[in-house]
């Protein structure tokens, strides 16, 4: 379980962030849409540690992320996260890239390590690109790339960054085919996106970002036909 | 024109064991100035890009003194300089620290370019996987700015061994030294010199053709 | 300079004017070089363009020649080489010809690569529009190449500058020479050395920053 209580965030003087509430419970799939700027990016970081945050707190399965003793090193091992910029090390062949963290940071043996690379690869379509490196791959290859390495640390969450915001229009629906597969696993996933069709059809929940603030969180249908806010009606009808 | 100089090219060829040796002594330290260059180079990249100010103001006047005066002014420094502290290095030692203070130098800007070229994102990525920075740095970024900055760390490792080449001013003896030696001995100085320059032609090419097959078996991205 | 040097006296006014007449030497050496050496150094670049074969083998190969020796023994070497033809030839001459070509060496595979960097493209789109060969290069070519070499022709210009510290080895008096003798005399290394270093560096950094300035300014 991922809780978010009270979470403020700053950039110097500019107001990210203005008290954020939310939970999203295990196997639940949670969309976040919302103008760019309205900080459902910004969230996800600082779920995942990368950025400080100034007030609240962030609990992840009970362990808070902010606090001073924390791991975060082996926090973040539950939680894989996919960027908007695929971010696919271009040094490292396809196997290696993801074989590289289960070895160096949950410490698996080179076999082990390569097992799991091998099969996460083929989970997301990609058994045949094994010894490819990135700059072979197509956009979407690529992001698919970085879902295999994410899942391959085993995690309990998975974070998505506007994953498919860079892509070539035709390639956005191979990330989407995968995503829409680990939901239906049962992955618990946080969603920023600008798809309204996955939001609408494949999200449990879907939240309303507007200028630093949770506008509206509710079931897809209930959103996208009767929003409560008028600022969800007017992004709303803007992007259809 | 009255043309009296007859050319010997004996003795010179009769010495070309010794020159060989030396050249060899030239490999060694530029090899050694480079590898304790590069490592010097990598920090003060790191102390000029985001060290506590004091630490990157010493690094930014090492850097710009390197490129901006010349190597054999360097070299003075590390003989007479440090002379005037009562610390007298033998040349070895003259022409390894002088050579390594340039390498660094120029290395380090390199290294700077190289840092800057690759995208912050890639640290966020290594780091969401729960790598620590110390791995993110080794395993993800560093790796690929040795890729940027492999052929202008080639180029400097050539220039390194033609930097060499000023030891024989403050009497050490690699190629240039040993030439100059064994020239002013048997005044035989333009056959002396025009071998040295062979050799050193011989040395460049064969430097740059172990890069090229060195950058064919690693770089296969 | 003909006033008797008392020795082992210290540093005096007298020895920064020494040292300021010295630096004017390094730069007088530097200038001349530069300047010709870039003349001929563009000249052997637009060969090497334009005919690649034979360029590349004959005139490629002398020019790789003089990039790959160290220029401290080409200057020992056509030094003596210029005194075994009989040639008779102060030490700044023969310094300034030497420097000259080993800049024309480092110039010459800048010069290409700006021409090349133009492109056949570039250079067939300016003949399309019936501008002659000559009209071409200078209304295409030129503009753009000398943009895209300008920074590392500045670094070439700035490494002969320091280069020119060589010159020393043929006994000439230029900055670094005259500092040595004077670190001799004075035994005062340290300041020799600041004061000499300081004249370099006034030299070379103004250069450098400005370019990288060009540079900024270029590329936005």
């Amino acid at each position: 379980m991922i809780e978010i209580k009270g979470l403020h965030k700053y950039f110097g003087d500019l107001h990210v962030l203005k008290g954020i509430d939310l939970t999203v419970k295990k196997g639940e799939v949670l969309s976040i849409i919302g103008a760019s700027g309205s900080g459902k990016s910004t969230l996800l970081y600082c779920i995942n540690g990368l950025e400080a945050i100034q007030q609240g707190e962030v609990l992840v399965d009970g362990v808070s992320v902010h606090a001073k003793g924390t791991n975060l090193n082996q926090l973040r091992t539950k939680m894989g996260m996919v960027f908007q910029q695929f971010n696919s090390f271009p040094h490292l062949t396809a196997l290696e890239n993801v074989a590289l963290a289960p070895k160096i940071v949950k410490g698996k043996s080179k076999a082990e390590a390569k097992e799991i690379a091998r099969a996460q690869l083929q989970h997301v379509g990609l058994g045949d690109k094994f010894d490819s490196y990135p700059s072979a791959l197509s956009g979407g290859q690529q992001q698919r790339l970085a879902i295999a390495r994410a899942l391959a640390m085993e995690p309990s969450y998975m974070l998505f960054d506007e994953a498919t915001s860079a892509l070539d229009p035709e390639l956005v629906g191979e990330v989407l085919d995968t995503m829409r597969l680990l939901a239906e696993e049962g992955m618990t996933m946080i969603c920023v996106t600008h798809e309204m069709g996955f939001a609408r059809d494949v999200s449990d929940r879907v939240a309303f970002f507007h200028q630093g603030i949770m506008e509206e969180i509710g079931p897809p249908k209930q959103i996208f036909s009767e929003p409560k806010s008028e600022h969800t009606a007017k992004f709303l009808a803007n992007v259809r | 024109m009255n043309f009296e100089y007859t050319f010997h090219w004996r003795p010179v060829m009769r010495k070309l064991p010794d020159l060989l040796e030396a050249s060899l002594v030239t490999l060694q330290i530029s090899v050694l100035s480079m590898i304790i260059g590069i490592t010097l180079g990598m920090v003060l990249a790191l102390l000029r890009m985001n060290g506590p100010k004091p630490l990157a103001w010493i690094a930014s006047v090492w850097v710009e003194t390197a490129r901006n005066t010349p190597a054999l002014f360097q070299l003075f420094f590390f003989s007479f300089g440090l002379g005037a502290f009562g610390m007298h290095l033998t040349p070895y030692l003259i022409v390894l620290f002088g050579l390594t203070f340039n390498n660094a130098g120029y290395l380090a800007e390199n290294f700077r370019g190289g840092f800057q070229a690759v995208p912050d994102t890639q640290l966020r990525a290594a780091r969401s996987l729960g790598m620590s920075a110390w791995q993110s740095y080794t395993r993800i970024i560093i790796p690929q700015v040795f890729r940027i900055v492999y052929h202008p760390m080639t180029n400097q490792l050539v220039w390194a061994v033609l930097m060499s080449s000023l030891a024989m001013i403050v009497g050490f003896r690699e190629l240039a030294g040993e030439t100059q030696a064994l020239a002013f001995k048997t005044f035989r100085i333009f056959e002396y010199f025009a071998v040295a320059a062979l050799i050193y032609y011989a040395m460049v090419k064969f430097i740059l053709g172990i890069s090229r097959l060195i950058a064919w078996r690693m770089f296969r991205y | 300079m003909n006033e008797p040097i008392s020795f082992f006296s210290g540093f005096g006014p007298k020895d920064l004017w020494f040292l300021a007449q010295a630096a004017w030497q390094t730069l007088l050496i530097s200038a001349l070089s530069i300047s010709t050496g870039t003349l001929l150094g563009v000249f052997f670049g637009w060969i090497l363009s334009e005919s690649k074969i034979v360029g590349a083998i004959t005139l490629g190969l002398i020019l790789d020649a003089f990039r790959s020796i160290p220029l401290i023994i080409q200057l020992v070497l056509f030094y003596n080489l210029f005194n075994v033809l009989g040639l008779a030839i102060s030490p700044f001459w023969a310094g300034v010809v030497i420097l000259a070509v080993y800049t024309s060496a480092l110039v010459a595979n800048v010069a290409r690569g700006g021409i090349e960097a133009v492109g056949a493209p570039m250079r067939r789109a300016g003949r399309s529009l019936g501008l002659s060969y000559v009209q071409t290069m200078q209304h295409v070519v030129w503009p753009i190449g000398l943009r895209a070499v300008f920074p590392s022709w500045v670094g070439v210009a700035l490494g002969v500058l320091k280069d020119s510290a060589l010159v020393s080895v043929l006994g000439h008096p230029e900055l670094l020479k005259v500092a040595r003798d004077l670190i001799t005399r004075t035994q005062q290394p340290l300041l020799v050395l600041a004061v000499a270093g300081a004249f370099y560096f006034a030299l070379s950094y103004p250069i450098s920053r400005y370019a990288a300035h060009l540079e900024r300014k270029w590329q936005s």
